[in-house]
């Protein structure tokens, strides 16, 4: 018998891609978010309160995936910013050749944001990276505040965490702070927000997020420009 | 529900090192699979098990190395493993630390039948 090492990521081949992807995002300037949840958390409304905010100026695009359906895109388009669904067909997350595959027709060059809504599931999605800046986790105030220790390879990886649908808290038994005591048990450093939908409650907040970080990456892209420069 | 994904990945990652070694036979393949990786070592297993079903690779054994986070403390540097997301450091009892990893999934080794042409193999070419 004989062991020889092997060296590597498991996912090699989305893996390659994703780098690709990161590459091409980052010579475009382009700052990418991959939102992800479980089914219902909210994550095509807080698109659709975020994209109807924005001046047509704004230059954003929208990938949304799905298991089935055009729902979502439909919902989305209605903003008049270009929006993409993605139909997996069956398969529970995005990856990153779908990515590469839905954006060949789009200009990235004539793009400041891309938002990928990933399909609606709170395990497999972390496994994929897609070329993004940054992941987001969304959690509405129905689940219960005991999923970032459930789940907790995506809270581990979010930089956010959007506590959406909080205009329920009345009418549900959701503890907000021992939600935040466990998402930052898994995740020290996360950023939290709390949204609500349908009353606009905390949109500033994330809006203002999405700015900075946006502006993050900006910065640090300049200086590993100019490092390399 | 994707660790089907996982296991067809690792298998290719099995196929691409055979044909390196001509005529030889791999017993066992080894992965690193972080806590917070997402995946479920014992679906792993039973995908894994599912797809070499009936196939040349039937008899394939999988191990898998399921590590905990890893944190750096900021006060001492020391690096310890992370239980029950306890970011505490053994060596000085600081709470400032910062994970430095826990999401791998990586190969870590093959195990072939040891034979003439596998040594050989080594050497050839693609
Ligand atoms: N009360 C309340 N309901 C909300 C809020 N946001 C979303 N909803 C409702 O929650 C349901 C699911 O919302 P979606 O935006 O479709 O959720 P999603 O995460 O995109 O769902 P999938 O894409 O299917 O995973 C809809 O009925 C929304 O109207 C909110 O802030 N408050
Ligand atoms: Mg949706
Ligand atoms: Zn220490």
């Amino acid at each position: 018998m004989n062991r020889v090492p092997l060296e590597g990521k498991v996912l090699n081949e989305n893996a390659r891609v994703a780098a690709e992807l990161r590459e091409r995002f980052r010579q475009h300037q382009v700052f990418v978010l991959n939102i992800i949840s479980s089914p219902g958390s909210g994550k095509t409304t807080l698109l659709e309160r975020t994209l109807e905010s924005w001046p047509q100026t704004q230059r954003v695009a929208v990938l949304t995936g799905d298991i089935q359906t055009e729902n979502d895109a439909d919902r989305l388009k209605r903003y008049g910013f270009p929006v993409k669904q993605i139909t997996t067909g069956g398969t529970c997350h995005l990856d990153a050749r779908m990515i590469e595959k839905h954006i060949s027709e789009w200009d990235l060059e004539r793009l400041d944001l891309l938002i990928i809504e990933n399909v609606g599931n709170l395990v497999c999605p972390s496994s994929y990276d897609l070329g993004e800046a940054a992941k987001i986790v969304l959690l509405s105030v129905t689940e219960g505040e005991d999923k970032p220790l459930k789940y907790p390879s995506i809270f581990f990886k979010s930089e956010l965490l959007v506590l959406t649908k909080t205009d329920l808290l009345p009418y549900v038994p959701f503890d907000v702070p021992a939600a935040v005591t466990n998402a930052r048990r898994v995740h020290p450093a996360m950023e939290i927000v709390r949204v609500s939908c349908l009353t606009g409650n905390g949109m500033r907040e994330w809006l203002t997020w999405l700015e900075h970080r946006k502006g993050a990456f900006l910065t640090e892209l300049a200086q590993s420009v100019a490092e390399v420069g | 529900m994707h660790e089907m994904g996982i296991a067809s990945s690792i298998l290719e990652g099995v196929a691409t090192e055979m044909r390196r070694r001509p005529g030889c036979r791999p017993l066992k393949v080894g992965v690193r699979i972080g806590e917070m990786a997402g995946i479920d070592p014992e679906s792993l297993r039973f995908a894994f098990d599912a797809l070499i079903l009936d196939t040349e690779l039937q008899g394939l054994g999988l191990d898998v190395e399921y590590r905990p986070p890893r944190a750096r403390c900021r006060e001492c540097a020391r690096e310890f493993d992370v239980h029950n997301f306890e970011l505490l450091c053994p060596g000085c009892a600081s709470q400032n630390a910062e994970c430095i990893s826990g999401d791998e999934l990586e190969f870590a080794y093959l195990e072939v039948e040891d034979h003439e042409p596998c040594a050989a193999g080594r050497k050839s070419p693609e």
